[in-house]
């Protein structure tokens, strides 16, 4: 009881015009959503991929992020000798004190300021996340000032690219290597020498957490207990994805400000849908008659007008995803609230946000379509037919 | 006809069809009483409001009657419900519309289909039947023209085949030449009249025109809603 595909197909080829705008309306819909969806599953992504199931993170009990933590240096030189914590090629074991502070330094390309993460690391820490990696210069040289900067920062910020002397902190730094973060919360740092950020801070106190890599996720546990439970240390441990899964908070507004503007929009759209699938409805009044003449049910004319509708939508849907698809390869930022410094990240435009967009554009045209295509299946024949 | 048909296609039985208009009952159809037999070619003829397009579009199970008892081909067809009434249509009922009533979007081809979409026959099928009606229509060669490309008389051929298509047991046609100048009408008349004689089809017919009328085996004449009985004046069997 189905009538032929053929039928709505053709038809939305001859109104082509019709067709084109109720299409771009369905689009930019699909496409605000996907845009504003992309940069909330990027900032998403940028937390996601960071963390290290095996990489503990050592922080004051209590504390949201590692800004507000602290960590004195005889804490440090008890984790040092714990067990389950794997060694490097030197023997050593992988233990990284970390200084975290935050330098107020202007964007690119208006000079807005904003807030920039910088992290002071041990040279073990190269080998705690081994995704970092230097991709223009060199590395820093312990016991010197200076800095390496993500490539993202080094395009965002003034005064971080390669060869700069960014002030802060009261002393002047050299920009000596730019590394990748490979899409991870890192691409959103500079990093340097912590002892030189203890001096520079006046942080000679202690670090702001304690990174230690464990042998296998068992040991990971057994660490992990052994450090909360240890009366000297008196300190919270999570393992990095944990840490960096808490911090996805962050993309929450974003998520909840782009599924508002995207359903305000969508009932704009479905109304627009509507508005031509009226307007399709009235133009074939005397089709329909015929139709139902011929034997065809008014469930198959419902589902006729559904279809095209959903086809319109469909088409525009994809419009729409061809439209945001550009926004892949964008990089922006946002502050993070935990920290209160700028997130760099790149928007995510993946197969399954729009696989989740053209399923949202179907539902678009159903709504649009379902009034219009009741209204055409429960005129009366005789009026249908008496349509000029 | 040279003998009298016995089986009864249509039996309607004081039927009556009365519309709101303006907050007054306007009747349409007043106590009607016909029979129409297997194999006739029936004309409907009146002025116009005389309620012979009512009668057939009732017969045909597209309008309902206000009252009255009315069977068509056995079956009490203002009972069913409109999904049955759909079904019964499309098994029982081709119809020909004076506008013709194509679906421009579609070839001639496709037009003639549709009533076979809605059956149980396959695609091979389905295009043999078509091509059996456009060959009686003699449009075979028009069969992937769109209606733009045809002309009125083609159009009204294809009509017909897509009435005729599903091999139903009556034809309503509702002023099939209105629209057509006269060579057209005349041969979309011999279409019908050959569909009535040669394949035996019982076809029912609205005109206006005594022309058109002539080519039926019997006229029947409404005015303001009742029908004339046969011999009055303007009647004739």
């Amino acid at each position: 009881m189905i009538i032929p595909l053929q039928y709505n197909l053709r038809y939305l080829r001859t109104r082509w015009t019709g067709t084109l705008i109720t299409a771009v309306t369905f689009g930019l819909v699909v496409a605000v959503f996907v845009i504003v969806m992309a940069l909330a599953q990027g900032l998403d992504r940028a937390f996601v991929t960071t963390g290290d199931p095996l990489n503990l993170l050592i922080m004051r009990p209590g504390v949201q992020s590692e800004m507000q933590s602290s960590v004195s240096i005889d804490r440090y030189q008890i984790i040092r000798t714990l067990k389950g914590i794997a060694t490097g090629a030197d023997g050593e074991p992988i233990v990284a004190p970390e200084v975290l502070v935050v330098v107020n330094k202007p964007k690119l390309p208006d000079g807005g300021k904003s807030n920039l993460q910088v992290r002071g690391i041990d040279l073990k820490t190269l080998e705690l996340r081994p995704q970092v990696r230097i991709v223009e210069g060199r590395m820093y040289e312990p016991g010197l000032r200076e800095v390496i900067a993500s490539r993202l920062v080094s395009k965002r910020f003034q005064g971080f690219r390669l060869g700069d002397t960014p002030i802060f902190g009261g002393g002047t730094w050299t920009v000596v290597g730019l590394f990748d973060g490979a899409g991870t919360a890192y691409d959103s740092e500079v990093w340097c020498d912590y002892e030189e950020l203890q001096q520079e801070f006046d942080r000679r106190g202690g670090y702001s957490t304690v990174v230690a890599r464990a042998t296998d996720p068992a040991a990971a546990a057994a660490l992990a207990r052994t450090i909360d439970e240890d009366p000297r240390l008196k300190l919270e441990v999570k393992t990095e994805v944990q840490y960096y899964s808490e911090q996805t908070e962050t993309s929450r507004p974003l998520k909840l400000f782009g599924t508002f503007l995207a359903t305000v929009m969508a009932i704009g759209a479905c109304f627009a849908g509507m508005n031509t699938m009226y307007g399709n409805v009235a133009s074939r009044a005397k089709e329909i008659g015929t139709l139902r003449v011929l034997g065809y049910t008014p469930f198959s004319i419902v589902l006729c007008f559904v279809f095209e509708s959903v086809l319109l939508a469909l088409i525009g849907g994809i419009f729409g995803c061809l439209v945001s698809l550009p926004m892949n390869w964008v990089t922006t930022g946002t502050t993070n609230f935990q920290t209160f410094s700028e997130v760099v990240f790149q928007f995510a435009v993946t197969p399954r946000l729009m696989t989740i967009a053209l399923g949202f554009a179907v539902v678009m045209g159903v709504v649009g379509g379902l009034l219009p295509a009741v209204s055409a299946a429960r005129r009366p024949i005789i009026d249908c037919l008496s349509k000029v | 006809m040279s003998e009298s048909p016995k089986e009864k296609v249509v039996a309607a039985r004081n039927l009556s069809k009365i519309f709101p208009h303006g907050g007054e009952d306007v009747v349409a159809l007043d106590k009607i009483d016909i029979d129409i037999y297997k194999g006739e070619f029936v004309a409907l003829m009146g002025p116009s409001g005389s309620g012979k397009s009512t009668l057939l579009h009732i017969v045909a199970g597209i309008d309902r009657p206000t009252s009255g008892e009315l069977e068509v081909l056995g079956d009490p067809i203002a009972d069913l419900s409109e999904s049955q009434l759909s079904t019964w249509r499309n098994h029982h009922v081709g119809f020909v519309f004076q506008s013709f009533n194509l679906i421009p979007v579609l070839t001639a081809q496709e037009n003639v289909e549709m009533p076979l979409l809605l059956t149980s026959l396959n695609k091979k099928e389905r295009r043999e039947h078509v091509e059996t009606v456009l060959r009686i229509v003699g449009l075979t060669d028009r069969m992937t023209h769109y209606p733009r490309q045809l002309s009125g008389g083609q159009e009204q051929r294809v009509a017909i085949a897509r009435a005729l298509v599903g091999d139903p047991d009556l034809i309503l046609a509702d002023e099939p030449t209105g629209d057509l100048d006269a060579h057209s009408a005349e041969e979309i008349m011999t279409v019908l009249q050959k569909l009535n004689e040669d394949h035996g089809k019982t076809v029912i017919m609205v005109t206006h025109d005594p022309r058109t009328a002539h080519y039926s085996s019997i006229t029947r004449h409404l005015d303001k809603g009742k029908m004339l009985p046969v011999g009055e004046p303007g009647s004739q069997e």
